[in-house]
């Protein structure tokens, strides 16, 4: 510290502030130094290609993806009026709609279930849980061979009760359903898991006095476990929500968007734009897009979700 | 059903050593009965099976005379006040004492009603529509007693409820529960490591030590005729003194040189332990003094002196009204006499004989 007289309030004041805003500047850089190892790791993979994307979508491009023409909205405006990029944002919605409640609704079971005291529970916990260590590509595969069409286990047992067979990917009709179902049970496991280990920190005390106080099994669900799990069930249902809007690689591995572009979605529809068609800039507008929606929808949700969800 | 009967109650947990063994207790209407014990012991484990929450694993629990082994907690009729308090934290201070009422399915009216009476009972009018993050320590365990008090049930048990608040408000609310049990007529159950608080609010006490009843008793009784060592060192602040000693000729040797003369005592064996009180080890003038002992450390507590003295190879506190100015190495000048003194058996650890004379004079209060 440095050594000064103080002559009046309004000189100390100054040397106050002074002192204040070299702390300030201190703290700050030390901050910086902390964070820095994420702001470079950020910085290349996150920041610069989002401006990179940005600055493509401006663009067109040729096939090795350097840009060519400066065309302003154009690549957007171009979307807007496209047909199946409308197609694929509907089958993108709907692919939502299909997978997150059925993917929270199941977890949400299997967790209660496998949150009793039971003799083996630690077996059906594992049982539960086991599809967070599958790959999707592995995932894929196996749903392939339940869903082919001639030899498909799903398929013979539909012939055993006399149904007819059902183009499972192959049938517009069918082929997102589909693509939903094997959707859901890949995220089952991440899913119970999490919400397994939120229903597991809820203090016991809680149902203990609920049952002194004369409460059944539906009157806790609803009063104490549904409330307490609150934040875990926010946390889980915006993670699944985002991914579902990012999903990709069984749509690859199982229809390849079709048949009719049913299955779609925009991220398959994002890598055969640039990757396929060699239209970088117009794949670049619909991921713009794309991370808009993403953020728009996330936002409205946490203002939803303040009200409903009871942070301890 | 408000009164508790236990037959050779036995709990063990996996299959493993008995955690209560053999438990047999009555416990009557409308009575305080406390649980004390160290940590551990079992009480908690007794109490949740008084509640249904853990299963017996042998002897018979009754109420009103009829088993209720098999009963669920809820059919059981009673309140529990846990430890920490087990408020709900997304309800409001109204919403968490109606709980159990709308449960219940207790009618608008009626549970309007009892909300209000026991708001006002508890002084929480003003806090009703606070979550329970928004209250002090004191508060909620206030709303922890209102919802045992709105339920009506007539038995109420509480398991260690005032461990999480500070000494000054702990005293205070003991104060306030035993008042609300005799007001509601409550059969009290509760269980509490802290032997003042059992001393001063139990109307009888069972302590508690490895799932043995050590002894069961009214608080003075506990305190002048522990029926072990045990119980001997646990109840009582400061603990009592105690010491190995022989006796020989009429004579008690505590050490060599420290010996106190039996008149009026018969003692059938010749190796024991000796116990005296701290208030019992007494100063003394000239003519009334009987020994000499060594001050090792001296704790002022206001109105109250701690003296702590070296008998032997062990410490021995004694407690005298007042203000003394000793410091350590002083030799004072005491009275001990057999009167005053508790003998164990050093094997056993069983009481032989408890000490005669339990107050001086002057201090009984007769009714
Ligand atoms: N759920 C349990 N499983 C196994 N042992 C337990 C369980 N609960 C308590 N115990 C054991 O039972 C004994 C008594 O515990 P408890 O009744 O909680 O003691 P206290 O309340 O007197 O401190 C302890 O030794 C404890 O380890
Ligand atoms: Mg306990």
């Amino acid at each position: 510290m440095t050594e000064f007289v103080i002559q009046s309030e309004q000189a100390y004041a100054k040397v106050w502030n002074k002192a204040r805003k070299r702390q300030r500047l201190h703290s700050f850089l030390k901050g910086l130094l902390f964070l820095l190892p994420s702001i470079l790791l950020f910085s290349v993979f996150l920041f610069y290609p989002l401006a990179k994307t940005i600055y493509l979508s401006f663009y067109l491009t040729d096939a090795s993806g350097a840009t060519t023409v400066y065309v302003g909205l154009e690549n957007y405006k171009q979307l807007f009026i496209s047909p199946i990029f409308q197609k694929s944002l509907e089958v993108t919605f709907l692919f939502v709609v299909y997978t997150v409640p059925g993917t929270i609704v199941i977890s949400l079971f299997l967790a209660l279930l496998a949150n009793e005291k039971l003799k083996g529970i630690g077996i059906f916990r594992t049982i539960f849980s086991s599809t967070m260590g599958i790959s999707v590509a592995a995932a894929s595969v196996f749903w392939m061979f339940l869903f082919h069409p001639t030899i498909g286990w799903l398929n013979q047992m539909l012939a055993t009760f006399g149904v007819d067979s059902i183009g499972w990917l192959t049938d517009p009709d069918w082929a997102l359903f589909s693509v939903s179902i094997s959707t859901i049970w890949m995220n089952i496991g991440f899913t119970f898991l999490i919400l397994l280990g939120g229903l597991q920190s809820i203090d016991r005390y809680l149902y203990e006095s609920a049952d002194i106080d004369g409460a059944g099994y539906f009157y806790k669900l609803r009063r104490i476990t549904i409330p307490m799990l609150s934040p875990t069930l926010f946390f889980v249902i915006t993670v699944s929500f985002i991914n579902a809007f990012q999903t990709f690689g069984q749509v690859d591995m199982l229809t390849r968007g079709g048949p009719q572009n049913e299955t779609n979605v925009i991220v398959y529809s994002i890598y055969q734009e640039a990757f396929m068609n060699y239209k970088h800039g117009a794949a670049s507008a619909q991921a713009i897009i794309l991370f808009i929606l993403i953020l728009l929808l996330t936002f409205i949700q946490f203002k939803l979700g303040e009200r409903k969800v009871h942070y301890q | 059903m408000s009164h508790i009967e236990m037959e050779n109650l036995k709990k063990t947990y996996d299959h493993q050593q008995n955690v209560l063994d053999g438990i047999n207790l009555e416990i009557s209407e409308g009575e305080f009965f406390v649980l004390v014990g160290p940590s551990g012991s079992g009480k908690s484990t007794l109490l949740r099976m008084i509640a249904g929450l853990e299963e017996i694993s042998g002897g018979l629990l009754k109420m009103n005379g009829n088993v209720v082994n098999h009963l669920r907690p809820k059919e059981r009729n009673l309140s529990m006040v846990f430890q920490n308090y087990a408020l709900y934290p997304h309800l409001t201070v109204e919403q968490n004492i109606l709980f159990g009422l709308h449960a219940r399915k207790v009618s608008k009216s009626e549970q309007k009603k009892r909300l209000m009476e026991t708001a006002e009972m508890m002084g929480l009018g003003d806090l009703l529509k606070r979550k329970p993050k928004q209250l002090s320590g004191g508060q909620r365990q206030r709303v922890a007693l209102a919802r045992a008090v709105v339920s009506q049930a007539p038995i109420c048990l509480m398991d260690e409820p005032l461990s999480n608040l500070d000494a000054k408000l702990r005293a205070h609310m003991r104060m306030e529960i035993k008042r609300l049990q005799q007001q509601l007529g409550l059969t009290l159950v509760y269980v509490t490591h802290d032997q003042v608080e059992a001393m001063t609010m139990g109307d009888r006490i069972m302590v508690l030590h490895d799932g043995e009843i050590q002894q069961v008793g009214d608080p003075i009784t506990l305190y002048n005729e522990p029926a072990n060592l045990f119980v001997a060192s646990f109840i009582g602040s400061p603990k009592i003194n105690l010491t190995r000693a022989k006796v020989q000729d009429n004579q008690l040797y505590i050490t060599d040189e420290l010996k106190i003369p039996l008149r009026d005592t018969f003692l059938p064996k010749k190796e024991l332990i000796v116990g005296i009180r701290a208030e019992h080890i007494q100063h003394a003038t000239d003519e009334t003094a009987t020994h000499e002992l060594e001050v090792i450390t001296v704790e002022h507590l206001g109105n109250e002196t701690s003296i702590t003295f070296s008998v032997g190879n062990d410490y021995w506190t004694a407690k005298w009204i007042g203000q003394w100015q000793l410091k350590a190495g002083d030799k004072v000048k005491v009275s001990l006499t057999e009167e005053y003194l508790s003998f164990f058996d050093p094997v056993t650890e069983e009481l032989i004989q408890p000490a005669r004379v339990h107050a001086k004079e002057d201090e009984v209060v007769a009714i």
